[in-house]
């Protein structure tokens, strides 16, 4: 029997890429895939939001100085800034994580991935980029834009001078966010084959922890218990982070630990979860 | 890699699952070309080869790829093979020339290659005209020539085809069967196919691997394993078909049942004694009373092989 479809396979004589650059590859799809969805465009739209107003307050205060009395323009501008972008960063980590690992293991891609030449570090680390990268860009972005809209509209660093550690606060609170946030979404994808689910799961995880830590509130009287809550822990290392009051009794060492052992124990799960073999023993 | 270097190389390996062994000791070498890796469900065949692409690590043993040794390269190992898995596999949301372009350039080829060699392989695989097809729109024959071609389209030196007729109507079988026949003796790929089908080994394949229970049963080219040193009979009898085959046993020749009514007896000695052996089967049949209503000279198949190697009656 002859071939049938002779028409056109020929050995490849090109070049080829040295291994260990297909996270680069993952992260290039993954971002694409995302931005041609209009829903989510619409929601980076919202998440710009916030950035306006604050442009707004920034305007009428460095024209109107007497306004500063009522919205002063200081770090707490910046920090309560990323407060409510905690809102967005929870929307973006839900559309763009649920499904990152979760619908690769619906249609048994992890198998295709890595019979090609990448590590499985490589594979997470391009899903995580491509979250990273959209959640910096509602986070970092428009905070670092905001520091430079108040050079702008004020016409001096004076600001900038008077509060040096803003602009290192404003990435490392961001970073911290933004990290959290990713490890554990990737996590909770890897545990489903439905992004559906993975939602719910991130969603009990946040209200769940936050609704344990306001019951432990009432009951004990003393908020010594925020080390409960993934959200309470985070505006706690933020606080720090800003030099603001901590808004918890519950040490700042804390909050940082039980981050740090949510990104470790976020790391461990996808280990094991990541893999172009499912044994069941 | 010279020609008579092997493209799969195993040296005492063992890969266990819990407390079972799934590849017990298992030593064997793939020489280059086509190679079929047969046995029964649960024989070892899909282990062994993810223990080659490295999603298992053996608890025992050294196993070589194409030269390079699977633990200390696996990176290198994994770029120069393809693989076409078992289950259905794809990345979701991508059309076959996306799929298959991007699967290109994850292993390693320039983009603007990668989408070229594409094109090229969905044509080769005959998806030429579905291209643009969302894949989860994909019938099943279609799913399995989509991932033939991700595995071809970084154009490998060694290719693993897991059960690649699986769920296909006959004439994509065939088509299938002509594909991969073409990418071992024509393409100049080596391959590794594992399959339970034996006639798609035998029409694809010049070598084979067998494995039953974790271990090599036999491995040899195909036409030395089929020849033996002995004739092959069909017969069909009417009577009390046991004592027949215990006098046959007795008489110093094997036996083996099909699907069919039909038995295949071997008769081992030289060839050339066809006329013999016939009288000699008919007579063993007279002592115990049963007649003969069909005999026939026959040739050794894979499925002989295969019986023989695995034990089966």
């Amino acid at each position: 029997m002859s071939p049938i479809h002779d028409q056109s396979y020929r050995r490849y004589s090109g070049t080829r890429l040295p291994v260990g650059r297909s996270w680069a590859v993952i992260a290039r799809h993954g971002i694409k895939a995302m931005v041609e969805k209009r829903a989510f465009l619409i929601l980076m739209i919202v998440a710009w939001i916030p950035f306006i107003v604050r442009c707004v307050q920034l305007y009428v205060v460095a024209n109107y100085p007497q306004a500063g009395a009522i919205v002063a323009v200081d770090a707490k501008m910046f920090r309560d800034f990323l407060d409510q972008q905690g809102f967005f960063v929870f929307l973006t980590t839900i559309y763009v994580g649920a499904g990152m690992i979760a619908n690769d293991r619906r249609a048994n891609a992890l198998q295709i991935y890595l019979s090609k030449p990448l590590l499985r570090m490589e594979y997470v680390g391009g899903k995580l980029l491509v979250l990273v990268s959209f959640l910096l860009g509602v986070t970092l972005l428009p905070a670092v834009l905001l520091i430079l809209m108040q050079v702008a509209f004020s016409g001096s660093f004076t600001f900038i001078w008077n509060n040096l550690f803003v602009v290192p606060a404003v990435v490392l609170a961001c970073l911290v966010q933004v990290l959290v946030a990713s490890f554990t979404m990737l996590a909770l994808s890897s545990l489903s084959k439905s992004s559906r689910y993975v939602s719910l799961l991130y969603t009990g995880a946040i209200f769940f922890t936050e609704a344990m830590f306001n019951a432990l509130r009432l009951i004990t009287g003393s908020t010594r218990v925020a080390w409960v809550s993934i959200t309470a822990n985070l505006q706690q290392v933020v606080d720090a982070i800003f030099r603001t009051p901590a808004r918890y009794e519950t040490p700042t060492l804390v909050s940082m630990l039980v981050l740090l052992a949510l990104v470790a124990v976020s790391i461990s799960v996808l280990e094991r979860r990541v893999k172009g073999v499912e044994v069941v023993s | 890699m010279a020609e008579t270097s092997p493209a799969v190389l195993l040296e005492h390996v063992s890969v266990v699952y819990g407390k079972n062994y799934a590849l017990r000791d298992v030593s064997a070498v793939f020489p280059a070309g086509a190679v079929g890796l047969l046995g029964p469900n649960g024989a070892g065949k899909s282990t062994m080869l993810k223990a080659l692409l490295g999603f298992l690590t053996p608890t025992s043993g050294r196993m070589e790829v194409l030269g390079m040794k699977v633990a200390d390269r696996p990176l290198e190992v994994r770029s120069q093979l393809g693989y076409m898995p078992e289950t259905d596999g794809h990345i979701p949301g991508m059309n076959a020339v996306t799929f298959v372009a991007y699967c290109g350039q994850l292993a390693g080829l320039p983009k603007a290659d990668a989408m070229q060699r594409a094109h090229e392989t969905l044509f080769y695989v005959g998806l030429g005209e579905a291209r643009y097809r969302n894949l989860e729109t994909y019938s099943t024959g279609m799913k399995q020539r989509i991932k033939l071609a991700q595995a071809l389209v970084h154009d490998p030196d060694l290719v693993f085809l897991d059960e690649p007729t699986n769920g296909m109507d006959p004439k994509g079988r065939d088509e299938m069967l002509a594909l991969i026949r073409d990418i071992a003796h024509n393409k100049g790929i080596n391959l590794i196919l594992s399959s339970h089908l034996l006639p798609d080994v035998e029409f694809t394949c010049d070598h084979v691997v067998v494995l039953d229970k974790g271990r090599v049963a036999t491995f040899g080219p195909i036409e030395e394993l089929k020849g033996p040193a002995g004739r092959v009979y069909e017969v069909r009898v009417k009577g009390a078909l046991a004592p027949f085959v215990a006098a046959l046993h007795g008489a110093g020749m094997e036996c083996r049942e099909t699907d069919e009514d039909v038995m295949r007896v071997f008769v081992p000695g030289a060839i050339g004694q066809t006329g013999a052996d016939q009288q000699h089967i008919c007579a063993v049949a007279g002592q115990v009373k049963v007649q003969v209503r069909h005999l026939r000279t026959s040739v050794p198949t894979l499925e002989d092989v295969f019986a023989r190697a695995v034990g089966e009656p």
